[in-house]
């Protein structure tokens, strides 16, 4: 059997820079799924890309430009009414560590 | 009078409303009846907004009644619960923006909007149109009208299933690796993605910006045209929408394809592709001979290659496009001490298995270390597959193939096997990554009679074309559509 | 910390340099880029992140970093790309900063510092100019924070320079002459302590004469001149200190703390992040055409290292006097604005330099608040030069002006302050006292000189003082003489 692509430090490395929480049977099933996938996309080293420019996007170049005016009304109201936690007009949050 | 109204195309509908044989609000209430009979089996809608589509029904006929309405005024559409919906619930099927009320319009429902189009729910879908299948939705899945064991396709499930079971007369779906095509072929009925810039994606909650493109689900190629005159145009709040105008493409269905060149893909005609599926497209194409295009196989060469592709760069975007899912502004919020805890137990408790899996994925792919490996490998390789196409279409006007190797499988089927379940986007995903229209249409039925869809894929700003294409074949009537069980 | 061997060693110093734009909506959205105020006042579904908006690029954004580009002499790149930078906290809406990382908008260029105290040059090369949007603001309040994005969104350029600079003094230098250029082309307004204007310094010491750079710390958001240099001169002796009792550096990030004047190093969690960039696809790839740059070109205002060479070779300056006058673009412009008719620009230099920079200083006030019109003060001056007024009646009147805001002729006329230079009227006073004095004309006559000065000052006092002096000298050489 081939050898693992991902070891479950990686997957708790990932998690961490995605900020996901994972139990510990996620954290094995996640590792599993990664290593299948990453073992199916080897396939793509098949294919010599050394010559071959990446497409990012495949619409038309050159992006549109708007000109600078404040077309925005005020907005506190509409823009806070989801917020699980107001104060003051802020969005509330716990305790911002560094 | 108003029983079977629901069962109407668009085309037939809007004739009808203009000619004052029934009030939209009549047309609303029969979808709005419908909805209520079936959705306690089908669940094609996440949301049904009764009110609002009243409403919006009664100031339609009054539009009606004054003249001058447009071919959508009135028609009732279902749409997919990815588009911000101003003042009605927009989840993404999520968990994590269960109790989200969008303060803006999609460009997409902006437009309809401006129709007079009636929206008689929020379609279920995969979480974050992420899945084939719809069983990724946090509100369970979408049955199949045809047999309600198996699924309605994926993404756009709701969308596809609510057109099919005569829900709506209509609906909006995206596709970004074949969700409003696969549905569409797994629901017998038809479904357009549209080139890759052609309708503004403004408001459309964005899986992997670069493939994600929006389109209708319909009863007919017509009608595919019809929706899309209003959908497509630029948009000035949507920086990667194009200026090409936009023709009239219902004026393009002349109903004859004398001359047009078909293009088969031999990559396309792969082990593991169900015999009747393969028969019932081959059947198709002979009856594309016998209206007088000409029919030739043409190579894709690099077509095995492009769900490896896709699935890094749609997850590496996703990765970056759910990052906003955070607790602090909108949607859920499991509350913690600091900031990081809340960060990691909202995603954790907000996002279903499938988008977990694919954003953990797409952060590995574009993390430092394995980006040129993973991410800047597949964009390369999206190159190619692009070329393959442009090759291609030096040879043929259209391109035709199965939409998915199999009909609609079985609810649960493919829930524990990732990768199979990524297989049934084989024939679709390379169009998105080429950034190419594509449309799949009714060809056939099954031993299960369950429905077979084609795919006709044409070049850039080809829409025109396809639509041709697929109108002449359906009016050719090869085969004899079947209502849904349902 | 013991005696530093400087002489041992020699500083690396490379300066990223971040400032707010000049515009009045957002990078990517029509809101407005004021901030303060009422709290997500300024702010809509694209800057507060909501599901599915998309970025528009502000077209004014690009004209600033294209002026940016030219006054640095850069190459402005005809096509570069908008990359994702992704890191997760509060302020950060989408998870990410939109940001350019692999094409910058302008590459390469230079600036030129005005000369040291030994007049040497001092050329600091650029490596690139890019564009990225800023992050709303956290503010902490015991057990949780508070989130304003009213700032989110607000466009802000990155000046990256090469490791050229060598001293804290230095670093302030280059600084200083970036936010005047930037300053001079309406990029920013430079303001530092409001944080407008910030910037982190690259720090590392290597033995004098090697070539290979030492391991560098970074320095962040120091928003003064004084903390650039104070804080860069700091950590240089930090490192000595380290390497001479045989330590080693520890690449980090550290934070100013101008109160105790020491950096700290922030902790390792901050900074080892991985940011994931990859090119944005919400928007396509950003085309300069070459005829956009053009025609900014030709539109391009003069800046500050040319004016401080105009001063000096047609003004007759010292090359401190043009750099005091230039630091400043409203000063430089203020100042030229008071040269309409005037022969010589000196007296204005003095002028502006002492009297009106004075005001500005002990007012707390801007310029245009502080003063009167560079006009005015103009006005002023040519009556000096005209020796309409004393420098002392002038002095006069200008306390008079500031605080009034009337005009020069009209203060001047109001205090009584003009110059008696009709020489009938003088002639008559001296007349008048020279006969009264025959005993003292008599004794000058005689070469008592010193006398002299009495019978000025009494023909001034005869005069109330507003007297042209010039004149009574010249009369009263004459008729004493007679």
């Amino acid at each position: 059997m081939a050898e693992n692509k991902i070891t479950l430090e990686m997957v708790k490395h990932v998690a961490r820079l995605a900020h996901l929480q994972l139990s510990d049977v996620e954290q094995e099933r996640l590792r599993a799924d990664m290593d299948q996938m990453l073992g199916y996309v080897d396939k793509l080293n098949e294919l010599d890309t050394s010559k071959v420019p990446p497409t990012a996007q495949v619409g038309e170049a050159g992006t549109p430009m708007r000109p600078d005016e404040v077309s925005n009304p005020s907005a506190q109201e509409a823009m806070l009414a989801n917020a699980p936690a107001a104060e003051r007009g802020y969005f509330k949050v716990p305790k911002i560590i560094e | 009078m108003s029983s079977g109204l629901n069962r109407l195309t668009i085309a037939e509908a809007s004739a009808r409303l203009h000619r004052r044989e029934f009030s939209a609000l009549e047309l609303t209430r029969a979808c709005l009846a419908r909805i209520e009979a079936v959705e306690p089996q089908l669940n094609a809608f996440i949301t049904v907004s009764e009110k609002e589509a009243n409403e919006q029904a009664v100031e339609a006929d009054r539009r009606i009644a004054a003249g001058d309405a447009p071919a959508l005024c009135g028609i009732p559409l279902g749409i997919k619960d990815i588009y911000n919906t101003c003042g009605v619930r927009t989840t993404c099927a999520s968990r994590i923006l269960e109790n989200f009320i969008s303060p803006y319009d999609a460009t997409a429902i902006a437009k309809l909007r401006a129709d007079g189009a009636v929206f008689v729910g929020k379609a279920n879908m995969d979480e974050f149109a992420m899945g084939s299948s719809t069983e990724n939705s946090a509100f369970g899945p979408t049955k199949n009208p045809y047999d309600l064991e198996r699924v309605s396709g994926g993404s756009s499930g709701g969308s596809a299933a609510a057109v099919a079971a005569h829900q709506c007369l209509g609906a909006l779906g995206t596709d970004t690796g074949g969700s409003i095509r696969e549905p569409a072929s797994f629901c017998g009925v038809v479904g357009i993605k549209p080139t890759y810039s052609r309708v503004s994606r403004f408001g459309v909650i964005a899986y992997a910006s670069s493939l994600d493109q929006v389109g209708p689900f319909t009863k007919s190629v017509r009608d595919a045209a019809i929706m899309l005159r209003t959908l497509a145009g630029i948009d000035r709040l949507d920086s990667t929408c194009s200026a090409r105008p936009v023709p009239d493409y219902e004026k393009a269905l002349r109903g004859e394809v004398k001359g047009l060149r078909v293009g088969v893909p031999k990559e396309y005609f792969i082990d593991g592709m169900a015999p009747e599926v393969e028969s019932a497209v081959r059947a198709a194409l002979k009856q594309y001979q016998a209206l007088g295009a000409s029919v030739h196989e043409i190579s894709l060469p690099h077509a095995s290659y492009a769900i490896a592709a896709y699935y890094l760069i749609a997850t590496a975007e996703a990765s970056a496009n759910l990052a906003r899912y955070d607790g602090i502004r909108y949607g859920l919020r499991v509350d913690a001490e600091d900031h990081n805890s809340l960060y990691d137990l909202t995603r954790a408790l907000g996002f279903g298995t499938e988008v977990k899996r694919r954003i953990m994925l797409g952060t590995f792919a574009l993390s430092a270390g394995y980006y040129d490996a993973y991410y800047l490998k597949a964009q390369k390789v999206r190159t190619l597959i692009r070329r393959d196409f442009e090759n291609a279409f030096e040879t043929c006007d259209v391109i035709a193939t199965p939409v998915a190797p199999t009909t609609a499988f079985k609810i649960g089927e493919k829930m524990d096997d990732p990768l199979t379940m990524y297989l049934s986007d084989i024939f679709t995903i390379s169009v998105n990554l080429a950034g190419l229209p594509g449309m799949s249409i009714p060809c056939g039925y099954d031993s299960n009679g369950l429905p077979i869809g084609m795919q006709l894929i044409g070049p850039p700003f080809s829409e025109e074309m396809i639509l041709r294409a697929g109108d002449a074949y359906e009016r050719s009537g090869a085969f004899t559509r079947r209502e849904p069980a349902i | 910390m013991a005696t530093i061997n400087r002489e041992k060693y020699e500083a690396v110093i490379g300066l990223e340099i971040h400032t707010h734009l000049l515009t009045k909506s957002k990078m990517f959205c029509g809101c407005s880029t004021e901030f303060g105020g009422v709290p997500n006042d300024h702010t809509c579904p694209i800057c507060t992140a909501m599901p599915g908006a998309l970025p528009v690029l502000n077209q004014h954004v690009i004209e600033i970093a294209v002026r940016a580009g030219l006054a640095a002499h850069c190459e402005v790149a005809p096509y570069s790309i908008f990359d994702r930078k992704s890191y997760f906290y509060p302020d950060l809406p989408k998870g990410y900063q939109i940001s350019q990382y692999g094409t910058p908008v302008c590459k390469g260029g230079y600036i030129d510092l005005p000369p040291d105290k030994n007049g040497a040059p001092h050329r600091v090369r650029l490596v690139r100019i890019h564009l990225e949007e800023d992050a709303g603001k956290n503010i902490h309040e015991g057990g949780h924070s508070l989130v304003d994005l009213n700032r989110s969104g607000v466009p802000l350029l990155e000046i990256v320079s090469e490791p050229d600079i060598r001293s804290g003094a230095e670093a302030a230098a280059y600084v200083q002459e970036m936010r005047a250029i930037l300053r001079y082309i309406d990029a920013s307004d430079g303001r530092m302590e409001e944080g407008s204007l910030r910037c982190d310094c690259n720090v590392s010491v290597r033995p004098r004469g090697h070539k290979e750079f030492g391991v560098k710390t970074e320095i962040k958001n120091l928003n003064s001149f004084r903390f650039v240099e104070k804080a860069i001169e700091y950590e240089i002796d930090r490192q000595i200190d380290i390497l001479e009792s045989g330590g080693k550096i520890t690449q980090e990030t550290h934070l100013w703390d101008p109160v105790r004047e020491v950096t700290r190093a922030m902790r390792s969690k901050e900074y080892a992040n991985d940011y994931r960039y990859f090119p944005e696809p919400d928007l396509p790839p950003l085309i300069v055409p070459p005829d956009l740059v053009e025609a900014i070109r030709g539109e391009m205002p003069e800046l500050p290292a040319d004016r401080r060479a105009r001063y000096i070779r047609e003004f007759g300056l010292t090359p401190y006097e043009a750099d005091v006058l230039t630091a400043e673009r409203e000063v430089s412009d203020y100042f030229e604005a008071t040269l309409s008719g005037l022969k010589n620009r000196k007296t204005a230099a003095n002028w502006v330099m002492t009297e009106v920079l004075r005001i500005v200083r002990e007012s707390g006030k801007s310029l245009a608040e502080a003063v009167p019109a560079p006009t005015e003060v103009g006005a002023l001056l040519i009556m000096i030069e005209d020796l309409k007024i004393s420098l002392n009646a002038a002095k006069t009147a200008f306390a008079t002006m500031v605080k009034s805001g009337k005009s020069a002729e009209g203060t001047v006329a109001e205090l009584g302050l003009a110059q008696v230079s009709d020489e009938g009227a003088i002639a008559e006073a001296i007349d008048r006292i020279l006969a009264a004095e025959t005993e003292k004309v008599n004794e000058y006559r005689a070469g008592r000189d010193k006398l002299f000065g009495f019978f000025v000052g009494q023909a001034m006092k005869a005069m109330g003082g507003k007297a042209n002096p010039k004149v009574i000298n010249d009369l009263l050489r004459k008729k004493l003489s007679g």
